[in-house]
């Protein structure tokens, strides 16, 4: 069980060679490396534009890229009526704090014990993470467990518990303390009469921060973007539902009413029609529930790029 | 007693790998003896062990219900494209990345195309809806048509490959890009003394040299076969019953087997258990070929 080290970021002087690729790989590549960032910011270009168009010209005009007629109203509504919006957003904000540090914390302590030489069963337990990666229970098995033996249905700890701990990450943060934090140095403290605990968390812990930065960002993201563990498991907890929930119950209702249109009375269409939030409404949450991804990541962007050249890891 | 004290003395040790091994047990191990529910008539008020035992019933109510094979076939059909084609793109991407690196607007370009990745896909169902709506979207007003994109499913093999295509390429290249990066550079050196040109350069020295790590890439994705990317197909879709001839996967099977009032449990466990142990099978297998062909690529 080791990591391939195939993955070598450091560059080497080639910039002279760049200069020698014909002139027409060169252009076919800027069109369609362009072309290609163009297609990702169309759609999110797209949305914000809808966000800030009048819902009249919306309704006459269809989407577009530019607002032709400017509003606002969406994100006033958002502002002033959203309480639930709010609350949703704390929830998410919370859930990807605590559930990162959760993560952290039990990760790190279960890599560190297997990383150390003197620990008799680092071998065994790493097997038995790695293990979950080849064979699972599945979905359904999975949510009857939850459900059933530890009633985690409508309980907000199932938000943070699912998936909270991954063998690959033991694995990796396991092989990052082994191969830059040297034994000698943990076994210097010891003589010096340092606990276990202690060189954890004064002498490994700090060392182990660029991992555990990876690591916990990409952790935060997934916590950020999980609907499915909210959608499955919280089925009735409004109070507890993170924003992913809310727009993704936005977009069932939408569903149920587009393919149930035609077996409701014309009061229960009228009052489901008038209940339903407007295109502006919809477009406005969604961005802000992307944007703070977008605007976050490229300053991160190293420790994700990190993160998929360590994620190949071999048991 | 030897053993009583080789754990008190890693007591400290074994405290703090605990937590992590209550996890692995309470999340992954208990639900893999829940796999047994695939062969009872499970019931919510008896539970796991006092539900009765059914057989090989609920295997036989999936199979004969005729929905086993559409699904089987949209999940390895889907699995294929993105074992195979949309690894050819991002191997094709890193290339230009590579023979692009060292200009501002390369970084930028790659900045960008990572952007998808960082989208919940009930976002991107936002951004498809956009796109798709039939009475305000944006295709149906290029193209001047009133399409029901989302009634017709003969479109979507396409849409949704193209959405798949659109939110994983771009951070899916990193890997072979920065495995471009490491190969020394005399090896380009040497071959350019010798005549070779840029295309001799990338057929000879890039893509062998990428080997070992697409063949790890590949592995890993034939032991996924039978998951999807299950956002995608229930997302993007919005889960609409009219479309599930060409968008329903295995995964999007099993949940709306638990989600869908309507839904059978014990059909999506039958499918679920299926998609547990072949797919083990799957990893072991090509674990197994992959160490007689190249030892050193292989995981375990």
């Amino acid at each position: 069980m080791q990591v391939s080290t195939t993955v070598n970021t450091k560059r080497k002087k080639k910039k002279d060679l760049t200069a020698d690729i014909p002139i027409l790989v060169k252009i076919f590549s800027i069109i369609f490396t362009t072309g290609l960032s163009a297609l990702c910011i169309i759609p999110m270009w797209l949305t914000l534009s809808i966000s800030f168009t009048d819902e009249f010209s919306l309704a006459a005009d269809g989407y577009g890229f530019i607002p032709k007629v400017f509003s606002t109203k969406s994100y006033e509504y958002i502002f002033e009526n959203g309480s639930m919006v709010w609350r949703a957003y704390g929830v998410t904000v919370l859930i990807t704090v605590v559930g990162t540090i959760l993560t952290l914390a039990v990760v790190s302590m279960f890599a560190y014990a297997i990383s150390r030489q003197s620990f008799p069963w680092g071998y065994q337990l790493s097997f038995f993470a790695y293990f979950t990666t080849l064979f699972s229970g599945g979905m359904v098995s999975s949510y009857i467990v939850n459900t059933t033996m530890y009633n985690l249905r409508d309980n907000p700890l199932i938000l943070i518990l699912a998936g909270a701990v991954g063998a690959m990450n033991i694995l990796i943060v396991r092989t990052y303390m082994r191969t830059s934090i040297p034994d000698s140095v943990i076994e210097s403290a010891k003589i010096d009469g340092a606990s276990e605990f202690r060189c954890f968390y004064q002498i490994v812990l700090p060392m182990a921060v660029p991992v555990l930065a990876t690591i916990g960002l990409m952790r935060a993201v997934s916590l950020w973007n999980d609907w499915n563990t909210s959608y499955l498991y919280m089925p009735t907890n409004n109070a507890w539902a993170p924003i992913q929930l809310v727009l993704k119950k936005i977009e069932k209702n939408i569903e149920y009413l587009a393919t149930n249109a035609n077996n409701m009375t014309p009061e229960e269409l009228e009052r489901m029609q008038r209940e339903m939030p407007s295109d502006g409404f919809r477009m406005g949450l969604t961005m802000m529930v992307a944007m703070p991804l977008v605007i976050a990541y490229p300053f991160f962007q190293k420790y994700f790029v990190k993160g998929i050249t360590v994620g190949a890891v071999k048991g | 007693m030897k053993f009583l004290k080789t754990v008190k003395k890693n007591g400290p040790l074994l405290a703090m790998v605990f937590p992590g091994v209550a996890f692995f047990i309470l999340f992954n191990y208990i639900p893999m003896f829940g796999l047994l529910i695939a062969f009872k008539n499970f019931n919510f008020a008896r539970g796991i062990i006092g539900s009765k035992w059914a057989g090989l019933n609920n295997f036989k109510f999936l199979v004969m219900s005729g929905d086993a094979f559409l699904i089987l076939r949209n999940t390895i059909l889907y699995a294929l494209f993105s074992l195979i084609v949309v690894k050819i793109i991002e191997i094709f991407l890193a290339i230009m990345y590579d023979s692009l690196s060292g200009s501002k607007l390369n970084r930028f370009n790659q900045t960008v195309s990572i952007l998808p990745h960082f989208l919940s896909w009930v976002v991107v169902a936002y951004f498809g809806q956009a796109l798709l709506d039939s009475e305000r979207g944006l295709f149906n007003q290029i193209l001047g048509t009133n399409i029901q994109w989302y009634s017709e499913p003969k479109y979507w093999p396409f849409i949704l490959t193209s959405f798949q295509v659109w939110k994983v390429i771009g951070y899916g290249s990193i890997i072979y890009y920065s495995n471009i990066r490491g190969i020394d550079s005399e090896l380009y050196e040497a071959a350019r003394i010798d005549g070779a040109t840029w295309w001799q350069q990338v057929k000879y020295i890039t893509i062998p040299l990428l080997q070992s790590i697409i063949i790890i890439m590949v592995i890993m994705g034939i032991g996924g076969i039978l998951y999807s990317d299950f956002g995608l197909f229930y997302n993007v879709p919005r889960n609409s019953g009219a479309l599930y001839s060409t968008t329903q996967t295995l995964d999007t099977y099993i949940y709306n087997g638990i989600t869908l009032a309507g839904g059978s449990l014990g059909m999506s466990s039958a499918a679920g258990f299926f998609q547990s142990t072949v797919g083990f099978l799957l990893v072991i297998i090509s674990n197994a070929i992959i160490k007689k062909v190249s030892p050193e690529n292989a995981m375990f």
